[in-house]
């Protein structure tokens, strides 16, 4: 083996520059992904749990259809393949975006969204029926119950599964990089095209994601113990 | 014109008749106390009352307005009658007072201090003024208990329902409940009491029913009823009970 590693040239030139170009595109590509991640993912567990059918169904619907295919099949479907069905004032204004950002924003949501609508559900199940007639009882609306009583008490029991999906999307946002969105492994890949030192270059991404998963978990569970946890034992 | 009206009301859940021909009234400003062994069928009736249950058959008229028919706005139904459950049911993550405030604020859409006011007055009225800050963890249960009141109570509600209040309390914290519900029956307020505090009849009840089956057997004033009812099956609950 004639590997000789050499770690200073890729911090040389501008290849630390190109990581962290990459990493501030993996930071905002997944800091959006969860936002609407959540919110998609919120919306779709009322749906499932509300009475009425057709809802009820789209949501069963989406979230099989969604965690069932590949993702990198539902990233190429976005960027080449959904053309046809979008509607053209959304195309629009895609194309006045970068385009393949918002497509990786897109994927990543719309499939994590899956996930998340069911660790919700079953945090809300957990929660006493009682709740929701108790509120109910008072004259709150379903949705005020919702957004009030129960979705709060839910989502502080599932904080761990979420953190897990989480961390998955931001693990996931990698996959961007086949449509050509410079995050970090994307970035990760020039360096070590230009250099020809992978070891070194794949090591310091794989660093890059793992400190961001960690402070993303530390941050959330603190949060959660300092600040939700408080009228729980 | 009373309050309150059942006529000939039916309610089946699945193939089991809970409740069987009810007909009673309520007038505004009394206290029915319903008892009766479990399973009678005397929470289902009080809980049809605001519609957490529906009724098969028949009709309950508020202020002389069916409430029981499909168009009813059931939220606007439910913010006149206040309900206590007997787990308390209180919202964990939220403090005392924004247990009270929650629904005034929401429904009622008054001012977040109109309702903090209101909240504060509502505790010091069942005695709990120095704890609006706390989570219902933080207190015992009749604290909790008496917390679930002022809740109900924060809606100004016509009517209150009392789905076995004491039932799940210690017994020593179960008269700091039951002193609270007769001042408010003393205050006028239209109360619907399913409880097994037969002191609490005696003291406080205009009137009591006794159910069973999901039939209403028996009813009259306390004297009456604790002295000289006419039905077997009240007078062996009332041997049991007493």
């Amino acid at each position: 083996m004639h590997y000789t590693f050499n770690w200073s040239l890729i911090f040389s030139g501008n290849y630390g520059q190109w990581f962290l170009d990459g990493l501030v595109i993996t930071l905002q590509l997944s800091g959006l992904s969860i936002f609407f991640a959540l919110l998609l993912g919120t919306l779709l567990t009322i749906m499932r749990l509300s009475d009425f059918k057709p809802l009820v169904w789209f949501s069963v619907g989406y979230i099989e259809f969604f965690r069932n295919t590949p993702l990198v099949v539902q990233i190429f479907f976005w960027y080449f393949g959904s053309d046809p069905i979008l509607p053209d004032f959304f195309k629009q204004w895609l194309y006045q975006q970068n385009i393949e950002f918002a497509t990786g924003v897109i994927a990543l949501s719309t499939y994590t969204a899956a996930f998340i609508a069911e660790e919700l559900r079953s945090g809300i199940l957990s929660i006493p029926k009682t709740q929701l007639e108790a509120s109910r009882a008072t004259g709150l609306t379903f949705l005020q119950a919702m957004s009030y009583v129960i979705l709060p008490q839910a989502f502080r029991i599932v904080i761990p599964p979420l953190i897990s999906q989480f961390l998955n999307l931001i693990k996931n946002s990698s996959l961007a990089m086949t449509i050509g969105v410079m995050e970090l492994t994307y970035m990760a890949r020039q360096v070590e095209a230009h250099t020809f030192h992978g070891f070194e270059a794949f090591t310091v991404a794989t660093l890059m994601y793992l400190s961001l998963s960690l402070l993303v978990s530390l941050g959330i569970t603190q949060y959660n113990k300092k600040c939700l946890r408080v009228g729980y034992q | 014109m009373p309050l309150i009206e059942f006529h000939n009301v039916n309610k089946w859940f699945g193939d089991f008749h809970v409740l069987k021909n009810i007909n009673e009234s309520v007038n505004k400003g009394e206290v029915l106390v319903i008892c009766g062994p479990s399973g009678s069928g005397k929470s289902t009736l009080v809980r049809c009352i605001n519609r957490l249950e529906d009724i098969q058959q028949g009709e309950i008229i508020i202020n002389g307005q069916v409430v029981t028919h499909k168009n009813q706005d059931l939220n606007a139904l439910r913010s006149e009658i206040g309900i206590v459950f007997q787990q308390f049911n209180l919202y964990p993550h939220l403090t005392v007072l924004k247990n009270i405030t929650l629904a005034p604020i929401k429904v009622k859409k008054i001012t977040k201090e109109e309702a903090e006011q209101t909240a504060l007055r509502l505790l010091d009225r069942v005695g709990i003024g120095n704890q609006a800050h706390k989570y219902p963890i933080e207190l015992s249960g009749g604290q909790q208990q008496r917390v679930a009141i002022a809740r109900a109570l924060a809606m100004k509600p016509q009517i209150m329902l009392f789905d076995e209040p004491t039932s799940a309390l210690d017994p020593e914290m179960i008269n700091e409940v039951l002193n609270v519900m007769k001042n408010l029956a003393r205050e006028g307020m239209t109360m619907l009491c399913v409880t097994h505090e037969m002191g609490f009849a005696r003291e406080v009840a205009d009137r009591v029913i006794f159910m069973d089956h999901g039939e209403i057997l028996e009813r009259g004033t306390p004297g009456h009823f604790f002295t000289s009812p006419e039905h077997e099956r009240t007078k062996a609950f009332l041997r049991e009970i007493l």
